[in-house]
């Protein structure tokens, strides 16, 4: 499973999380227009995968996987496997974060707050949020692996956000052909950036 | 449009408002298993049902949420139906389940299914939602399905696993390499868009 600097930096470049899985595409595009959202986005992004991953790795830890119940209920419960319900109860943690990460700020730091605000609630349904606790359970990280595994993947998708949101400010005075203006031309972008990124997976 | 049958309902996601190459919603999960178009049959077929029957569900009790708990309501409803997915996948289609990995549970978070709830089901009768569900699953069927035909045409020289163009020794067709890799589906998918836009003037962006 290699050292947590190997999972880090393969979570940020190599296996980025918006270019090599697709994650997040959607408010990858629809948010990228500017420069100063796609920052503001991007650190929303870390944050949450900072609190979330984790928790769901304590939840699968010590909850759902076969047999976790018997350490609090005795052994009768060794048996049991909740692993099925494993998608709606990482949902429902994710949306409870983000909401409880809203409340929080709001009460005590309003500025970064009114900075963030309008981000969060869209996190929820970030599919980089859900695709990582994700992968956190399929790759069986313990606690710590999953702590470097959050930092790793929320930095890259946010590197990636920044730098597409720079481009994209750059291209308006491009010369683009009539039906790729938009989209089209940011899908080919994003396509390059992609393959830079990959360019660093044999470090 | 003054009377909308079922049909048009089922048609206009399809061309004319394609979930993907119009409104940009569930590329997230789309495109990582578009390699192979055996996955992304699978993935279609499990998008479309959840999508047309989440629509159903969410509209047949459309009266009773209240408003401000609706998309959690919403969420769970969907959950519901990609858990019920991916365990049939498990138990009948093991190695499909396996090579999709964390995409079929990643059906939860795909904008198309959030979107067609909150937007046509929670306004719209049940018949009605459940076509447009479909119909919007079908739409973004035919997107990957043609990713996933040219990537794994062009990657590998298949089609549906069988050899189509001859590679290997005594083959005449090396296979493209960058197909398989990410980046490919972005540039298919920007060519897709550049050319139902030039098709259809009327959904040039900005």
């Amino acid at each position: 499973m290699g050292g947590s600097f190997s999972i880090f930096m393969t979570s940020c470049f190599s296996e980025n999380m918006a270019l090599a899985f697709f994650l997040g595409m959607c408010t990858f595009l629809a948010m990228s227009k500017e420069v100063k959202a796609a920052v503001g986005l991007g650190a929303a992004v870390i944050v949450i995968q900072l609190i979330t991953i984790p928790v769901n790795n304590l939840i699968y830890q010590y909850l759902l996987n076969e047999g976790a119940l018997s350490q609090f209920l005795g052994a009768s419960f060794s048996s049991v496997d909740l692993r099925f319900v494993g998608l709606i109860s990482y949902i429902g943690t994710i949306a409870a974060m983000v909401q409880i990460l809203e409340m929080a700020l709001e009460k005590y730091v309003p500025a970064l707050h009114a900075q963030l605000g309008i981000f969060l609630p869209l996190i929820t349904v970030n599919c980089a949020i859900l695709g990582g606790t994700l992968f956190m359970v399929e790759r069986d990280y313990n606690f710590s692996q999953s702590v470097v595994f959050a930092l790793g993947s929320g930095i890259g998708w946010a590197l990636a956000i920044a730098a597409l949101a720079g481009i994209r400010e750059k291209l308006r005075y491009s010369d683009v052909p009539e039906g790729l203006r938009g989209l089209g031309i940011t899908f080919i972008v994003t396509g390059l950036m992609a393959m830079a990124f990959m360019g660093l997976g044999g470090m | 449009m003054a009377k909308e049958t079922n049909k048009d309902v089922f048609l206009e996601p399809i061309f004319r408002k394609n979930p993907i190459g119009l409104l940009v919603l569930g590329i997230c999960s789309a495109l990582a298993v578009t390699t192979k178009l055996e996955t992304a049959v699978a993935m279609s077929i499990a998008v479309t049902l959840v999508t047309g029957l989440s629509s159903f569900a969410i509209s047949q009790i459309r009266t009773t949420i209240p408003y401000s708990i609706r998309i959690i309501v919403q969420m769970t409803v969907i959950a519901t139906l990609v858990i019920l997915v991916d365990q049939f996948l498990k138990a009948y289609f093991f190695d499909v389940s396996k090579q999709m990995s964390v995409f079929v549970g990643l059906i939860i978070t795909n904008c198309i299914v959030m979107g067609r709830a909150e937007g046509y089901a929670m306004s719209n009768d049940p018949a009605k939602s459940f076509w447009d569900g479909v119909g919007n699953g079908v739409g973004y069927s035919v997107v990957l399905l043609l990713v996933a035909f040219f990537r794994e045409l062009l990657g590998s020289g298949r089609i549906y696993g069988i050899e189509v163009l001859k590679t290997g020794a005594d083959g005449w067709y090396v296979p493209n390499g960058l197909m398989l890799l990410p980046p490919s589906a972005f540039f298919l998918i920007a060519f897709f868009i550049w050319g139902v836009r030039t098709w259809d003037k009327k959904q040039v962006g900005k």
